[in-house]
């Protein structure tokens, strides 16, 4: 199938990766012959299968309400790159 | 160069004839006249030492000890270890110290084995070569050209130089079995949910599997064991009593069926390496083993299915790495957006961002059903080949990878080629199915082959028996690459 | 210009309402960590690791969720899924720790339901509920604390959240916030979430369109995160009016995310929003599926408390209440629950229970700004107050004092009336004499009254109160009054 640039730089985007526009089609082109080897799956005929999103038919565990881990934000705010007054800091965000 | 066994350096620590002090500085040692292979991303000379002081002091005091302690070895720098700077072999988290440690770590380190480091990767466990590295490439100790394979290459390397008698890694397509085959060492991934993900850093979770690098089959059945139970914090985790594979090792292999997968010699794999798998195969035969030839019809889609499933979740997995909590942060983004994409862009390699991109794409609004969708039905095709098949025997074998350890820099620009050395691991991946790699000697290059088992879920003791028999009547798993 | 709000015959336009509400779980521990959920705590105190979406971390699910959530479902007569699957909303904001959040898509926990709807005027509508779902809620960004940067407080992030998505089946603001009331009314009921709106644990989004009477659905715009029923009420109004003039003007109606401004009663785009979302959902792979089996659902069953339109319907049908009564009591379950209490100790005594329950109580509580729960009389309390009521002990209007004397905490009924010294004077002696000195004070109303003027009565009782201060029993008093002044 072949990729259009909008869509790579849509695609981008999503993802949340910058791309410069030189290295667009380098990109385009790489990501064409990726999907190309999907063009795979079109050929299983797989009409009557459930997808299988878990390997094992397991059913989830669950806990016990109860609170079991405390402070830790010293710890937490300490590997932020940027932590002030007790919060993670970004860039103004504007609603 | 050491290629002595756990349970024989065990056995020396018990006499006192060594001591988990003299055993930690010989792999340090080791380590550092090695250092050309970068199989290792740190060193921790300072913490293995204080933790091998603590068992020899439990020895002394009398205390009894597991067969791992003193035992030095290596973690893949996948798995989170507390206070100790963790990368996952991405400039995204060159300064991460995580605050806790993963179940394999906690559990290591309950037995008392003594980790001297963490080991080189593909950056975020995607690759099947160690190019991936943001921390460099790792070389295959047998040629110093060569790719110790992916992504636990460091591991493998580290293991396979004799720097330490095990390493842990992780499979999400062959991460543990293509490196242990390319690297001449016995290469464990256990049946999903086996092993607690708690603390392993997520490439595709439905897929990531920890496991084990070691020289033996024996040497994995006693790391496997002491890693693996029930974990109440990955919902994934199966609950279900696991039998003590090392137990289990003395099993004649007489009456047991394995299959041989004729999809797994198909076109891509080296006469050489196809040569060297039945030869290996015929030694199992001459144990009592009986070789079935079997057909996975589905084979064939399974790098297909993989490489939609497994970027899809990476995708999703790799989302957290947004430079606002922790990891690498863009110095000059002015706004939100430019905070997420200069970051992100700047601390991931440019194999993970194929992946982020190719996983988007196939998760996107239009795309789902024609490529994620369809690509968990195929999965989905792909178990009931694996469930079809172990109706009528016991074991599955192939070649591992259909060559031997390919040139630094051979594929690294071809993507494509490189997903393709992938095509007998990945498969086992998508059915959640335990597997190993074990060494079925050297090709006409010198390099070593790798014989894959792959046994129903949950019958890791079958494969490790399987693997052990081998191993006793051959000596391939012993050899040493040339210092 | 015309309004869908017109009750003309021929409205131009039609409003059709959605809601998404956001109900919060009223669990100890998150939905998927162990962290706590109190509100208020210092800023990031109450986020886990899994919570900061740290490497290595893994989702494991709250088991009281879920239970509440069952609830729920059984509430509103929907099917509870047998399985149902944990997905992925893939999205970046850095109140999203994890790129990601964890709600349940193609297949939610709680399926198809309908809830009765009373409106203000009394008409009945049946609101469809498409589903319930799990998911986890976000954290909160801080705008105003700092200069150029928002901060991020990681507390909430992970907290239960039900979402509740009604059909677009409403048509009129007013039936939306009656909607609204009735499943805050129910979760509360239920103590599924404490329906705090203030502290945000039940809030809501508001899905707004407008179309010709018969015309296919309009493109809708949806009002984000209004969390109070007057801020609904008015972000609807608001929207339907700013649709409707948009279209007569030519318009189109884009289909964005808008947020409410309560100081202004307008809505506005939200810029941080991309009008495309594409959220990539696909299942947890770190979460296998949800299975509930038949016989935990059939427990949820069996706890479930008698529901509130049960309930309303009893207490009219059974107790003979006027409807408005019955409405009132069951606005909530403590209140419904007091009355009940009252009543235990009264039997057929329903309609004086729920005059004290909704007049006198209410008062109170409403004065002091407490909830029944912490009302300082408590249901046996009044339950001895009204029973000396009943049994002629003391008048209404003395019960009224007993009351409030309750209430300031002079004690239970009985003492205050032996304290006081409020206790009727039921004796005909004792009467007697009281009435014997009133008629001989005053001579002239006497014969006034015997030449006719009945209308004197009052003035001869009110006499006779004042000198008993005001304990003689008005029925005996009445009696024997009428006797002396007949001269018999």
């Amino acid at each position: 199938m072949p990729l259009d640039p909008a869509a790579v730089r849509h695609i981008a985007r999503l993802a949340r990766l910058a791309v410069a526009e030189d290295r667009l089609e380098g990109l385009r082109s790489d990501l064409e012959r990726v999907l190309h080897l999907f063009d795979d799956l079109a050929a299983a005929n797989v009409d009557n299968f459930a997808p299988l999103a878990h390997p094992h038919d397991q059913s989830l565990g669950l806990r016990d309400d109860v609170v079991g881990e405390g402070d830790r934000s010293d710890e937490l705010l300490a590997l932020a790159p940027s932590a002030q007054g007790g919060y993670f800091l970004v860039p103004k965000v504007i609603e | 160069m050491s290629t002595a066994s756990i349970a024989a350096l065990a056995a020396d620590l018990a006499v006192g004839r060594t001591s988990a002090v003299q055993l930690a500085e010989q792999s340090l040692q080791r380590a550092d006249a090695q250092r050309a292979l970068n199989s290792f991303i740190r060193l921790d000379a300072d913490a293995a030492l204080a933790a091998a002081r603590t068992v020899d002091a439990d020895r002394a005091a009398g205390r009894e000890m597991h067969p791992l302690a003193g035992i030095p070895f290596a973690h893949k720098d996948i798995f989170c270890t507390k206070g100790i700077t963790t990368t996952c072999g991405s400039r995204m988290l060159q300064h991460f110290v995580p605050p806790y440690d993963a179940l394999v770590v906690e559990r290591l380190a309950r037995a008392g084995a003594v980790s001297i480091g963490k080991t080189n990767m593909d950056e975020f466990a995607m690759g099947s070569s160690n190019e991936n590295s943001a921390y460099g490439a790792a070389i295959n100790p047998w040629g110093s050209a060569r790719v110790p394979g992916g992504s636990s290459g460091g591991s493998a390397a580290a293991v396979a130089a004799g720097i330490v008698p095990f390493a842990t890694g992780t499979d999400t397509g062959g991460s543990i079995r293509q490196p242990a085959a390319f690297c001449g060492i016995t290469g464990l991934k256990p049946t999903y949910g086996r092993v607690s993900r708690y603390g392993m850093i997520a490439y595709a979770s439905s897929l990531d599997c920890a496991g084990v690098l070691a020289r033996s089959a024996t040497d994995c059945a006693t790391v496997f064991d002491q890693i693996t139970g029930f974990d109440p914090r990955d919902s994934t985790s199966v609950d279900r009593p696991a039998d003590r594979t090392a137990d289990a090792l003395g099993q004649p292999l007489a009456g047991l069926r394995i299959g041989v997968a004729r999809e797994y010699f198909g076109g891509g794999v080296h006469d050489d390496v196809a040569a060297r798998t039945h030869a290996a195969l015929r030694e199992l035969e001459m144990q009592g083993a009986q070789l079935v030839d079997i057909t996975l019809p589905s084979a064939h889609h399974a790098i297909a299915a993989y490489y939609v499933i497994a970027p899809a979740e990476a995708s999703s997995n790799l989302a957290r790495y947004d430079g606002v909590r922790y990891g690498h942060r863009s110095m000059d983004a002015r706004s939100l957006d430019e905070l997420y994409s200069r970051s992100r862009a700047e601390g991931f390699g440019s194999e993970v961002q194929r992946r982020i991109l190719v996983g988007t794409y196939a998760l996107s609004a239009g795309y789902y059903d024609a490529y994620y969708l369809r690509a968990q039905k195929v999965r989905r095709l792909i178990a009931n080949d694996f469930l079809g098949a172990f109706g009528s025997v016991d074991l599955i074998a192939g070649p591992t990878a259909p060559t031997t350890a390919f040139r630094l820099g051979e594929k690294s620009g071809d993507a494509l080629a490189m997903y393709a050395a992938d095509v007998n691991t990945v498969a086992v991946n998508l059915a959640g199915l335990p597997a190993i790699s074990v060494p079925a000697g050297f090709a006409a290059d010198g390099l070593p082959v790798g014989l894959q088992l792959i046994a129903p879920a949950f019958a890791e003791a079958r494969l490790l028996n399987a693997a052990h028999q081998l191993q006793r009547v051959t000596d391939w798993h012993l050899q040493e690459p040339a210092a | 210009m015309s309004t869908a709000s017109d009750v003309s015959a021929e409205p131009a336009w039609q409003a059709v309402i959605g809601l998404e509400i956001h109900a919060q779980l009223s669990t100890v521990s998150k939905l998927f960590s162990g962290a706590a959920t109190a509100y208020g705590a210092e800023p990031n105190t109450q986020a886990s690791l899994v919570d900061c979406a740290l490497p290595g971390t893994l989702p494991v699910a709250n088991r009281e969720a879920v239970r509440k959530a069952i609830q729920f479902g059984l509430a509103i007569g929907a099917t509870v899924a047998p399985h149902s699957v944990f997905a992925r909303k893939n999205y970046f904001y850095p109140d999203l720790p994890k790129g990601y959040q964890i709600s349940q898509y193609e297949l939610p926990v709680v399926g198809r339901g309908t809830l009765a709807v009373r409106l203000d005027d009394g008409r009945m509508i049946h609101v469809e509920i498409e589903r319930a779902h799990l998911e986890e809620d976000a954290g909160k960004s801080v705008h105003d604390a700092f200069h150029a940067e928002t901060g991020i407080d990681l507390n909430r992030a992970g907290t239960p959240l039900l979402e509740i998505v009604s059909a677009p089946v409403m048509n009129s603001a007013a039936e939306a916030v009656a909607y609204m009331r009735t499943v805050h009314t129910l979760v509360r009921w239920l103590g599924i979430c404490d329906g705090n709106m203030q502290e945000g644990s039940f809030r809501c989004d508001c899905n707004v369109s407008v179309r010709r009477p018969g015309a296919a659905l309009g493109t809708r715009t949806e009002i984000k995160n209004v969390n109070s029923f007057r801020f609904v009420e008015k972000a609807i109004d608001y929207e339907i009016e700013r649709q409707i003039r948009a279209l007569e003007n030519g318009e189109a109606i884009v289909q964005e995310t808008r947020l409410y401004d309560p100081t202004r009663h307008q809505t506005r785009p939200m810029r941080s929003k991309e009008s495309a979302d594409d959220y990539r959902y696909f299942p947890d792979p770190d979460l296998p599926p949800l299975s509930i089996a038949p016989a935990d659902i059939e427990r949820e069953r069996t706890r479930l408390p008698e529901l509130p339109q049960a309930r309303r319907q009893r207490y009219v049908d059974e107790l003979g209440l006027p409807e408005a009564d019955a409405d009132q009591l069951c606005a909530d379950r403590a209140t419904a629950d007091y009355f009940e209490a009252v009543l235990a100790e009264l039997p057929g005594q329903a309609k004086l229970c729920a005059n004290w329950v909704l007049g006198e109580v209410a008062a109170n509580l409403n004065e002091a700004g407490i909830e029944i729960d912490a009302a300082p009389v408590a249901a046996p309390a009044l339950a001895q107050l009204l029973t000396r009521l009943r049994e002629g002990i003391i008048s209404g209007k003395i019960a009224k004092d007993v009351f409030a004397a309750m209430w300031a905490g002079e004690g239970d009924a009985d003492a205050v009336i032996d304290a006081r010294g409020l206790k009727q004077i039921s004796d005909v002696g004792a009467l007697a004499t009281a009435i014997d000195l009133v008629l001989a004070e005053y001579p002239g109303q006497l014969a006034d009254y015997r030449n006719g003027n009945e209308k004197l009565l009052q003035f001869f009782v009110g006499q006779v109160m004042k000198r008993t201060r005001g304990q003689a029993n008005p029925q005996q008093l009445n009696e024997v009054l009428r006797q002396k002044l007949a001269g018999t």
